[in-house]
């Protein structure tokens, strides 16, 4: 027997749409025990082709690509520089990112992922720096210029080190995050100013090799190391942020298990002292009358 | 191979920052997972409340 269709008939339940669904998401992993679980699984799925293809690509780089006909074999020094410089920008994209959905969600976990990208990317853009340094003697002559595009990286190296400043500037660390977020996002300006410095003012870098529209104008024996070396090398960096960012989220959780315990054997005392509950605040402290 | 000092302390440098960063990391996520297990383990102990 079919049941007989309903006098009224209903309206479809609305899909959910793909910015709700990011939202969901987003608040899904706030949950601290679920994102540990979450990132403990995909923790190894980062680190070994990470290893393995950074390996793969600096012995292939090193080993078997070719000389330049021009620089000779200091070329091989980009196949450091350039995945360093790549991952400089796209750690400041990413840090930028997370300081948004920290100032627009208050998501505590983009505070944390924040926190651990900077002192990562820091590094990663001092290595970037370095070796562009070390690249620049043999070439051009001089450890350092002071060309549109060094100048912009050095500017980012600043960001960062601020933002790691700022995180950990204030007694209160939610205002030590809110002041480094909003800083991100201002800095945020520096990665056009990098991308387009070559184009935008004469300078002795050379201009981009690789772009997103047009062919590569290096050849592909040097090309193929450069990306798988990018590739492992971005995979490393992932791992080591998200190894940060677990070890943060258990420190967070260790420090609240310790507060809530500290403010129960507090409570207790005041108990046992005759003291009034209101004389202590919400972690157990104890609050002026 | 020319200007291989130059090549050898890009690379060396890379090595360096990769193994302090990932040591660095390993070594911070085992202590809190240390510290952490050895927390619960005696906020579970009978007669003690959180």
């Amino acid at each position: 027997m079919t049941p007989a269709p309903s006098p009224h008939p209903t309206s479809p339940v609305p899909r959910p749409s793909a910015f709700a669904r990011l939202t969901s998401g987003l608040h899904r992993l706030a949950n601290p025990g679920r994102f540990t679980r979450l990132a403990a699984q995909l923790q190894p799925w980062l680190t070994v082709p990470g290893v393995l293809l950074t390996l793969a690509g600096l012995v292939w780089g090193l080993v078997y690509a070719p000389a330049d006909w021009q620089q000779g074999d200091a070329v091989r020094i980009m196949y450091v520089h350039v995945p360093a410089a790549w991952l400089a920008s796209a750690g400041y994209a990413a840090l930028a990112a997370c300081s948004l959905v920290s100032l627009v969600w208050r998501h505590p976990l983009a505070d944390l992922a924040a926190a651990e990208i900077g002192p990562v990317g820091a590094a990663v853009t001092a290595l970037c720096l370095a070796t562009g340094s070390l690249w620049g003697r043999p070439m051009w002559g001089a450890w350092w210029v002071w060309d549109a595009r060094l100048t912009s990286v050095l500017v980012l190296l600043f960001l960062y080190l601020g933002h790691f400043s700022l995180v950990r500037a204030f007694d209160d660390p939610r205002r030590g995050y809110r002041a480094a977020a909003v800083l991100a996002l201002a800095g945020a300006v520096d990665l056009p100013i990098i991308k387009f410095s070559v184009q935008w003012w004469n300078t002795l870098h050379q201009p981009d090799s690789i772009t997103l529209t047009g062919a590569p104008t290096m050849a592909l024996s040097m090309l193929w190391p450069l990306l798988v070396t990018a590739l492992g090398m971005s995979l490393g960096f992932a791992a080591i942020v998200l190894g940060r960012l677990r070890a943060s989220v258990m420190e967070q959780r260790l420090r609240s298990l310790l507060l809530s315990r500290a403010g129960a054997g507090r409570r207790v005392a005041a108990r046992t002292a005759g003291l009034q509950a209101d004389t202590l605040d919400g972690r157990g402290e104890m609050v002026a009358p | 191979m020319t200007h291989l000092p130059f090549i050898a302390a890009s690379y060396g440098l890379f090595v360096l920052l990769a193994l302090w960063l990932s040591i660095s990391a390993t070594l911070r996520l085992r202590t809190a997972k240390r510290r952490l297990r050895a927390l619960d383990a005696a906020l579970a102990a009978p007669g003690v409340r959180p």
